[in-house]
């Protein structure tokens, strides 16, 4: 057997360890304290850097750091130090500087609570900072995904120079299940363009600032060129039980989780339901929506934040199918019944209006 | 040789090596600075470009520099240049420096930056004693944005934000950073000079010099704070300025030596060697050996099971490791597992409650809203679940009585007082294995091997391990006590 | 710094000086700074329209002062008689230790 049973949180750092992390610059907040925690334990024995920083601020220009020394490195908050984190985050998109994010998202706005929420959407998926950049979002609804979305973050954060997001719920985050992780451990290669206080890297600039106008917009287009590459190669979504659903679940994280259940029980009772689940919340899955809105009839979104995820199923099926919306805040995730409620409603109302089209 | 009317002159004095020749990253006029006539930021850069040359560590130097006027020191220093965030260049320096020991990582900031929107991150790079070198250029100012009133601004000195001159009552007193920098215990070396004359100037030459220095010994973290001119902002000519910072400045902020622990520093200790690759996987403690072995417990493949249970009591009655213990044994059993806390401050004090399934099918969602089985360890916890729990599951309650407005048709009841039975056994922490062992017996389907190899994963403690063992066996005869008994509180009705 | 560059001349200083027009910024520091003061400003303004300082040709000591005080890395060269230079550390630390001993303000 080649799984444990472990935490989200914790199968995060290892995975990032085997692909090449050596440093982590992080700020406790529950409910992603493990990772910090983690970090601290198994960092230094992998030769690499572990600093708890004075503040998410610090933290994320401490990864600024890392980064333009050429080492891979990532850090983990929730909501409010993600807020704090924004700053480095626009600066490292500018200087274009790989890193890897994972927000374990808590209540909010303010402080919130501890509880799981997905409030964050907005702020990591849209680009919390100032400027023309986008940040890859990954959204892992299982521990083995939290292990297995590290590793890419890594290869993608390298492949395309920017911070990747890994966003997850405390849900996720907290919960244990078993993980396998690849046997051998990866050494990421330096690339050319680190400051690494060598002979070879001497001549080798990092910085966000481009002085004249038609540099910044040059500069500025040159990310948007990356961001469609991005957009054309990396979305990624599940389906499941979707290829002949009229009624489509859409949801991601733990509320993937949840709709699979549903899912399993609506098609139980012959409910013609089934789930997408965007994996890649930047660049969102765009071309699964519009592949199974030529044979759904209606979408539901369901989230545990106000909306936030609907305004992209909106745009992405750009009125192609109605969509149905539920969600809960605050700690709560949306119970099996509630969804299945729905459920039941809407196949009764497409139910109705068949009959009434044959009548 | 006097015959010899021709006398032969060599450089004394000239451009640094570790400038470039021509600024070719800047847009225009890349044969001079962008810094206006008399500025003290051409002169620190000229300081701290020889002291580069001197010590020969150019190929090693990685400036970063702030925002502020000296936002493009990359315009002119021939070292690996990183541009940081207003305030944040110690903390990049600090990633920078762990990241590449081996280099030389200086962090230039003005006064605003430093002072003001990066107090935090200089207060704690230097406590963290990181072996950086800090070049603290304090003009009174923030001089980039247009002259607004800084931390270090004098009492009574005008500014655009302190129009009326500043005033101790509005906006404080000017920051002395070095004083308070060299409070810490962590730094080495901590001076400040000033531009305000030529004899000024050459003991800054001097520290500056020694902060790069103490840094390439591997000393550890040093800062000179430069009191430097900015005639355009303060509205004088360029020596005026200079006067002005001796005669001015230089009362409010002392030159002096506030920290030397250079002679009595220890080395920082080099990191440890990274390990092999090969080695990373066990250091991660997933090594072969580390992964728990299904040996001789393997379940059946046609067995089929689905197990969806909820655990609540109070934090410390050891509800979460109960779910553990289940979920790692259903793990070695070769089900699907998950197990999934209530987290956060509900851990320290209040309730606690996990959510545990395995089952013979992949786990699809791991939040259990309909237990097959609720371990209830307290009052409060089985009010607050036992209506969850689905007709013919079942409700494991610790306390002698059921709460008669808890009781409920088609869930069968087993109440027991097992903090009490566990204390018999030796321990009242020990209700927490009772109660698995009878929840186990209720279902059947663990093998025991699976059970024990779970309980030595995760309990470490060989007393605990024994006493935990007793516990689980006493909590399955308790059950089967319970069923030949007939003495289950409801009888189980008939599943729809 | 321009290594063994070497430049000739009739007179006997110690030193001698040579301000590059186009750096030079004109911010007077330097003629301030020079204790026998033989540093001027000059009368025209340079093409990017600041007047600038020049070398008065004579009685520099080589000291380098002017060169610390000057804000433009390559404004000023100071150029010293080989013999003394040769004899020196080679180190251009030496000029600043001087530039103590002479500095007049
Ligand atoms: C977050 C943020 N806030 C404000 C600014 C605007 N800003 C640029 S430079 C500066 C002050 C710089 O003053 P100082 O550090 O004293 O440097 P000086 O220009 O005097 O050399 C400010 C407020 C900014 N770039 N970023
Ligand atoms: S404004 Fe002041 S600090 Fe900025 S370049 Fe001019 S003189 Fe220097
Ligand atoms: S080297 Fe000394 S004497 Fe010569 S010009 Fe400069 S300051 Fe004057
Ligand atoms: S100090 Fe430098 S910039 Fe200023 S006048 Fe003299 S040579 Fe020119």
């Amino acid at each position: 057997m080649r799984k444990q049973l472990m935490k989200g949180n914790e199968a995060i750092v290892k995975s990032a360890i085997l692909a090449g992390c050596r440093g982590f610059y992080g700020y406790p907040i529950t409910p992603a304290s493990e990772i910090t925690e983690a970090a601290a334990l198994y960092m230094p024995r992998a030769g690499g850097v572990f600093v708890q920083a004075e503040s998410e601020v610090a933290a994320i220009n401490m990864l600024y750091g890392a980064a333009a020394a050429g080492v891979r490195a990532m850090t983990a908050s929730s909501g409010p130090g993600i807020s704090l984190m924004q700053e480095g985050i626009s600066y490292m998109a500018g200087a274009e500087l790989p890193c890897v994010v994972a927000d374990i998202t808590r209540g909010g706005p303010g402080l919130g609570n501890i509880g799981s929420e997905q409030g964050d959407y907005h702020q990591v998926v849209k680009g919390g900072g100032h400027g023309n950049y986008r940040t890859i979002v990954l959204a892992p609804h299982s521990v083995q995904e939290m292990a297995d979305l590290t590793a890419l973050a890594f290869e993608l954060a390298d492949r395309y120079r920017n911070p990747v997001f890994v966003l997850a719920d405390g849900f996720v985050g907290q919960m244990m299940e078993p993980v396998e992780f690849p046997q051998r451990a990866i050494e990421a290669p330096m690339p050319a363009w680190a400051v690494a206080g060598t002979a070879a890297t001497r001549g080798n600039l990092i910085t966000s600032l481009h002085m004249g106008c038609d540099d910044l917009e040059a500069h500025v287009l040159a990310l948007e060129a990356k961001y469609k590459l991005a957009e054309q190669r990396e979305a990624c979504a599940e389906e499941w039980h979707a290829e002949d659903a009229e009624i489509v679940l859409v949801g991601y994280g733990i509320v993937g989780r949840i709709l699979k259940a549903v899912t399993a029980e609506a098609r139980a009772n012959g409910l013609p339901v089934g789930l997408l689940r965007p994996i890649t919340l930047y660049p969102f899955p765009i071309a699964h929506f519009q592949h199974l809105a030529s044979r759904a009839r209606v979408f539901v979104v369901v989230e545990m934040s106000n909306g936030q995820l609907l305004e992209d199923v909106r745009l992405a099926l750009n009125g192609a199918c109605p969509i149905e919306f539920f969600s809960r805040v605050g700690g709560n995730a949306p119970s099996h019944d509630e969804v299945l409620q729905l459920v039941r409603e809407q196949a009764l109302r497409l139910i109705g209006e068949e009959r009434m089209a044959h009548a | 040789m006097p015959s010899e009317a021709v006398q032969e002159y060599t450089v004394a004095q000239g451009r640094a090596k570790s400038f470039y020749a021509r600024y070719a990253r800047k847009e225009e006029l890349q044969h001079q600075t962008h810094y206006c006539p008399g500025c003290g930021h051409g002169i620190i850069h000229k300081m701290l470009a020889r002291a580069i040359d001197e010590l020969d560590v150019q190929d090693r130097t990685i400036l970063i520099g702030p925002v502020g006027c000296s936002v493009f020191t990359y315009y002119y220093f021939d070292v690996g240049n990183v541009q940081a965030a207003h305030g944040r260049a110690p903390a990049v320096a600090t990633a920078m420096k762990r990241s590449r020991p081996g280099s030389i990582v200086i962090s230039y900031q003005g006064d605003g930056d430093l002072s003001a929107i990066g107090a935090a991150e200089i207060l704690h790079a230097a406590n963290r004693g990181e072996n950086i070198s800090v070049i603290f250029v304090n003009n009174a100012i923030y001089s980039m944005t247009g002259g607004q009133v800084a931390p270090t601004t004098l009492i009574g000195q005008k500014s655009t934000t302190t129009p009326e001159g500043r005033r101790a009552a509005n906006e404080g007193y000017p920051l002395h950073v070095s004083e308070l920098l060299a409070t810490l215990e962590a730094p080495v070396y901590i001076e400040r000079v000033g531009l305000g004359d030529n004899k000024q100037i050459a003991q800054a030459t001097r520290a500056i010099r020694r902060a790069v220095e103490d840094q390439a010994r591997g000393l550890g973290f040093s800062l000179v704070e430069v009191l430097a001119p900015c005639p355009t902002i303060w509205k004088m000519n360029p020596v005026d300025a200079q006067r002005w910072v001796r005669d001015v400045m230089e009362k409010t902020f002392p030159l002096g030596v506030f920290r030397d622990h250079t002679k009595e520093a220890a080395l920082r200790p080099a990191s440890q060697p990274a390990p092999a690759l090969d080695e990373i996987p066990r250091l991660l403690g997933l090594a072969e050996e580390d992964l728990p072995t299904g040996n001789g417990c393997m379940l059946a493949r046609e067995t089929n099971v689905d197990l969806q249970v909820r655990i609540a009591g109070f934090g410390g009655q050891g509800v979460l490791l109960l779910g553990e213990v289940l979920a790692e044994a259903g793990l070695v059993a070769g089900l699907e597992v998950s197990w999934l806390p209530s987290y956060g401050p509900e851990m320290r004090s209040g309730t606690s409650n996990c959510h545990v399934r395995l089952s013979s099918q992949p786990v699809d969602s791991p939040l259990v809203s309909v237990p097959s089985v609720l371990v209830a360890m307290n009052e409060p916890s089985l009010c607050k679940f036992d209506l969850t729990v689905r007709r013919g599951g079942w409700v494991i309650y610790n306390g002698d009585t059921f709460p008669g407005d808890c009781m409920r048709d088609g869930v069968h009841v087993l109440a027991l007082p097992f903090t009490r039975l566990a204390d018999e056994l030796g321990d009242p922490r020990a209700a927490n294995m009772v109660m698995l062992g009878a929840l186990l017996e209720i279902d059947g389907v663990l093998p025991q091997a699976s059970i024990d190899a779970a309980l030595h994963r995760l309990v470490k403690n060989p007393r605990w391990i024994e006493l935990d063992e007793r516990a689980l066996a006493r909590g399955r005869e308790l059950l089967k006590d319970a069923l030949r008994r007939g003495s289950l509180a409801k009888e189980p009705c008939a599943e729809a | 710094m321009v290594k063994g560059e070497r430049i000739e001349t009739k007179k006997q200083d110690r030193g001698w000086l040579r301000i590059d027009g186009e750096e030079c910024k004109g911010c007077g520091l330097c003629i301030e700074a020079c204790p026998p003061k033989v540093i001027a400003m000059s009368e025209e303004l340079n093409h990017f329209g600041y007047r600038t300082a020049i070398f008065a040709g004579a009685g520099c000591t080589g000291c380098g002062v002017c060169f610390m005080v000057c804000p433009e890395p390559g404004a000023i060269t100071v150029f010293r008689a080989a013999v003394r230079h040769v004899e020196a550390s080679g180190h251009a630390n030496a000029g600043i230790e001087e530039a103590i001993s002479c500095a007049s303000n």
